[in-house]
Formats: structure tokens, C-alpha cells, sequence
């Protein structure tokens, strides 16, 4: 009796967590096919803010400059990244922990402190803030992922196959490509997923960096939002939500589907 | 032999850009920060150096302003932990294939843009919203919600608990739970079981998560703007304020030393509560 007590306490504790957690995006998910503009009372349905949305000229942009320069800078800070993490396995600990303590600051500083130490930047050599800047800004806060992410990887790679590689007279360039990057690959991936999805994802550092004059999505979102409730957001919303879940499930699936092939794998990227 | 060194030369030079990117994009924008604050351009455009703007950036009027954020940052780190504690606990005594549905439950709404989120409790809040719509049907009258200290918490609260979950509940997943029968085994009743041996190794965990929540909601201007109606000035907008509306910035820089000169105390207590430096990453 008192166990089952105890396991319907403790369902229900989780229960009113994910009902917290899972509120607010039902309620936009719902009001986005509501008839009218209000949030609050339900009006009928329909489908006619998603047929504004897409022929919102600003919407569209607001979309292609977040796509667009989370793919430049995620490709970008991969190749500087990776190349860095390849280069700095091969230093003395001393150099190594040096640049890697430098590479921890932006991920430990304030992202409002990173935001306006690069604004500052633009504006000491007076480079016009927008598109560019925000793109410059990105790829210098996703490198430190990308870094982290290759990086255990070099230290499980044993270096004597490259040294042999070299011995046996590949060029060092073939050698990278030959023996280092195939081992290194799954931190490769994951640095570049990380990247593209803090991108994706980043209001405090764009806004700073463009002073709010070219809109990504998160910045266009703050400044409807400030104005008051625009349902087009809601149906906006409704489908970047309904894309993730499925790009997740099909990962999740792909992962439980190659579980036995994957163990030992898995147990390596334990870092 | 000497073209080999040359090789293993060649492959460090690799790390070449990026040093060169490290120098130009964090290293000396955080030195203009410094250059800013003590600074200030004098009649006729001349450079200045002076103490006044962080002089001025520890007046009582600003440093009000810090410690409310202060306090409004520690509460919310209080009551994510209190909240999810708990959760993280739960989950890792789950069936391993339940755990890793129901835990990526509890990371899926990250995955939605914190704006969006914080916006449709905006609505949801409301005077006239569904909240309030459900306690009128209750005959209860309307609350007052948005525009408050509370709605500032209760945003804080509600974007950053995953981010208290999530480190704990990995530490929870690696835990040896030998450790815990071996104190059954000798005697421990439950509370002593978790005071002793399951709150300590959770340990690292806590201090992760505990570092994940306290900073960015220290310095947040969206939730304070969008729940708080901009009622209450936090540091997060006091900075915004002198960066994108008053173009003062060598005051902005000054404010944001502080912020820094918090960052490194904030990083050195929870190192020295976290000894062992194993901290579990988010990842």
C-alpha cells in the first residue's frame, strides 16, 4: 500500500514537471491553427497564418539569414577547429593548456560579455555591424565546441600510426588525411552538429554583434514579441518544433536500430 | 630523421589559424572591454584614461542593480536545483530504455527557441489568458501574474531547470551503486544512505548544473523585458541599455568588468567545491 503510495507521488511529481516543461509549446502549437489573433479563446480553425507566414518577405529572410549563416559558420569553425585540435595534439602539455585556457573563455564568460566584447571589435576598426559580423561571430563561439569535441578524439588516436605513416614517406598532408582523419571522424560530426545548432539557436551574441540591424529568427521573435502577440510566430514555431522531433526521432531510431554494432564504439567517446 | 621532425612540424602548424583567429576574436576583444572601461573620449575626440566609469559602476545605484540580479539569479538556481534534484533522481532509477525516452522528453523543449517559449507564457499569463481563464472558472479572480518579480523567477526558473537536470542526472547514470548497498549492508537507513553517500557523489553534477543556471540567469534582458514588462531593471539590461540604446560604451565596458570580476569569483568557489573536477558536461 505505502509503495504504491509512494510510486503515484512520484509519477505525479514528474507528471507536473513535464506539464510545466510542455505548457507554453502546446499552447502555441494549439493557437496556431486558432481563427482569430487571440491567445485566449478559441475561435474556430485555421490554416490561414501559416499561408501568411510564408508569404511574409521578412519572415523569409529572417529564415535564410539564420540558415545561411549557421551553415558558414559551422562549416567554418569545423575546418578552423579540427585543424586546431589536430595541431595542438602534437605540442608539449605546457603550449597545449595555454591555448586551450584561452579556447575556455568564451564558453565561460557571460555570452552577454562575449556579445559586446566582439561589438566592440566591430566598432574599434569600424566595420558596419550586420550579416558578416554576426557570421564572424558565430564561428568564434562555435570553435570551442568543435575543439572539444575532436580533441579526446586525438588523445585515443595513437600518433606513432601517423609518425609511421610519415616514415614510410607519405607526405604530411596525405598522412592527415589518411591515418588522422578517418579516426577522428565521430568528433568531427558531433563538433559540427553542436556548432550548427548553437547557431541556430543564438539570440544574445547576434543581437550585439548586429545592434539589431540584420534579424535572425531569434531577433525577429524578440522584437514581435515585444510588440505584442503575432500569431504568424505561433505557426512559425509549430513547424521549427515538428522538424526538430522528427530529425530527432529519426537520429534516435538510426542509434537504437545499430545499438549492437554501436557498443563498442559508444564506450570510447566516454571522455 | 630531420624530415620527420619537419613532418610532425607541419602538423602543428596546423593550429595555426586558429591561434591567429584566438588573438583577433577573443583575446583582444576582451582587452578593448579593459581598454573602454577605463577610458573615456575628452572635448575634441581625445582618449582619456580614467577611473570614473568603474568608479561609477560600483555606485550604489548600480550596484542595487547587481544585487537584485544577485539575489533574483540565486533563487532560481535554488529552485531549479530543488526541482531537479528530484527528476534527475527518478530518472536514472528507471528501466535504461524508459530513462532515455523520458529524459529525452525533458531535452526536447530545449530544442524549441528559448524566445518562443518565454513569449507564449507571455500570453499564457495574461490577464485575460488561459491561467486566469481556469481560475475564474474555478470562481477564483484574476491573478495578477505578468509584470512581477514572480513572472521574472518563474521564467528564469522555467528555461533553465533542464539545464539543472541534465548534469545530474548523467552523474546519477555513471554512479556505482555498489557504493549504496555497501552502506545498507552496514547499517545506513535511508536518509543516511542518500546524505552520505548519494548527495555526496552527486556532487559534481550539482556544481555543473549549479554553474549552467546561475550565470546566464544573471544576465538574461529577454525574460526580465518579456515577463517583467521591463518593470525591473536587472544587470543583463542595464548593460544592454548603455550598449544598444545609449551608446555609452565605456560605461558598458565597466559594467561588464564587473560582470567578469563575478564570472572568476563564481568559477573559483564552485572549482573548489567540485575537487575532484568531475564535473559532468552537458554533453
Amino acid at each position: 500500500m505505502m509503495g504504491k503510495v509512494v510510486s503515484f507521488v512520484k509519477r505525479f511529481y514528474l507528471a507536473i514537471i513535464f506539464i510545466f516543461m510542455y505548457l507554453p509549446i502546446g499552447a502555441l502549437m494549439v493557437f496556431s491553427f486558432n481563427e482569430s489573433k487571440n491567445m485566449a479563446s478559441w475561435a474556430g480553425f485555421s490554416t490561414h497564418w501559416y499561408q501568411q507566414l510564408f508569404h511574409d518577405p521578412v519572415i523569409a529572410e529572417a529564415l535564410w539569414v539564420t540558415i545561411s549563416v549557421a551553415l558558414i559558420s559551422s562549416v567554418a569553425a569545423t575546418l578552423i577547429g579540427t585543424l586546431a585540435a589536430i595541431g595542438l595534439d602534437g605540442f608539449k602539455a605546457k603550449t597545449k593548456n595555454a591555448v586551450l585556457n584561452f579556447t575556455y573563455i568564451p564558453m565561460v564568460n557571460a555570452d552577454i560579455v562575449t556579445g559586446i566584447s566582439l561589438l566592440l571589435l566591430f566598432i574599434f576598426f569600424n566595420i558596419p555591424r550586420g550579416y558578416w559580423t554576426m557570421t564572424l561571430a558565430h564561428i568564434t563561439f562555435s570553435i570551442p565546441y568543435v575543439i572539444f569535441s575532436v580533441l579526446p578524439k586525438m588523445r585515443q588516436l595513437d600518433r606513432s600510426t601517423y609518425e609511421a605513416a610519415l616514415d614510410m614517406g607519405a607526405k604530411p598532408g596525405y598522412a592527415v588525411r589518411k591515418v588522422i582523419l578517418p579516426q577522428i571522424t565521430s568528433g568531427i560530426v558531433t563538433g559540427f552538429i553542436l556548432a550548427f545548432t548553437m547557431s541556430f539557436d543564438d539570440f544574445m551574441i547576434s543581437f550585439f554583434t548586429t545592434q539589431g540591424v540584420t534579424q535572425n529568427l531569434s531577433i525577429y521573435v524578440y522584437s514581435m514579441a515585444r510588440v505584442g502577440i503575432n500569431p504568424m510566430i505561433n505557426a512559425l514555431s509549430t513547424i521549427m518544433f515538428v522538424v526538430v522531433i522528427t530529425l530527432l526521432l529519426i537520429v534516435n531510431l538510426q542509434s537504437l536500430k545499430s545499438k549492437p554494432l554501436k557498443r563498442p564504439r559508444a564506450k570510447s567517446i566516454e571522455y | 630523421m630531420d624530415t620527420r621532425t619537419k613532418a610532425l612540424d607541419t602538423s602543428k602548424a596546423l593550429s595555426f589559424p586558429y591561434v591567429v583567429w584566438l588573438v583577433i576574436f577573443i583575446l583582444a576583444p576582451l582587452v578593448l572591454i579593459f581598454v573602454y572601461a577605463f577610458t573615456t573620449t575628452g572635448s575634441g575626440g581625445v582618449t582619456i584614461l580614467t577611473a570614473e566609469n568603474i568608479a561609477n559602476a560600483f555606485s550604489p545605484t548600480y550596484m542595487s542593480v547587481f544585487w537584485r540580479s544577485v539575489v533574483y539569479a540565486l533563487l532560481a538556481t535554488g529552485i531549479c536545483l530543488l526541482l531537479g534534484y528530484p527528476v534527475a533522481y527518478l530518472l536514472s532509477r528507471m528501466k535504461p530504455r524508459t530513462a532515455s525516452i523520458v529524459s529525452m522528453l525533458f531535452i526536447l523543449p530545449m530544442w524549441m527557441n528559448f524566445l518562443l517559449r518565454t513569449y507564449a507564457w507571455r500570453a499564457l499569463l495574461d490577464n485575460n489568458g488561459i491561467i486566469n481563464q481556469f481560475l475564474g472558472s474555478l470562481g477564483l479572480e484574476p491573478v495578477q501574474f505578468l509584470y512581477t518579480g514572480g513572472a521574472i523567477l518563474f521564467g528564469l526558473v522555467y528555461n533553465f531547470l533542464p539545464f539543472m537536470i541534465l548534469p545530474i542526472y548523467s552523474v546519477f547514470q555513471k554512479m556505482d551503486r555498489s557504493c549504496l548497498s555497501a552502506a545498507y549492508d552496514l547499517g545506513a537507513n535511508k536518509w543516511q544512505a542518500f546524505w552520505k553517500v548519494t548527495l555526496p557523489l552527486s556532487r559534481g553534477g550539482i556544481v555543473s548544473g549549479i554553474t549552467m543556471v546561475f550565470m546566464p540567469a544573471m544576465t538574461t534582458f529577454v525574460i526580465t523585458r518579456l515577463l517583467g514588462g521591463g518593470q525591473f531593471m536587472m544587470y543583463g539590461d542595464l548593460i544592454e541599455m548603455q550598449f544598444l540604446q545609449m551608446s555609452e560604451w565605456n560605461f558598458g565596458s565597466a559594467l561588464a568588468v564587473v560582470m567578469m570580476i563575478l564570472t572568476i569569483i563564481f568559477m573559483y568557489v564552485m572549482r573548489k567545491y567540485d575537487k575532484e573536477g568531475e564535473g559532468a558536461g552537458l554533453m
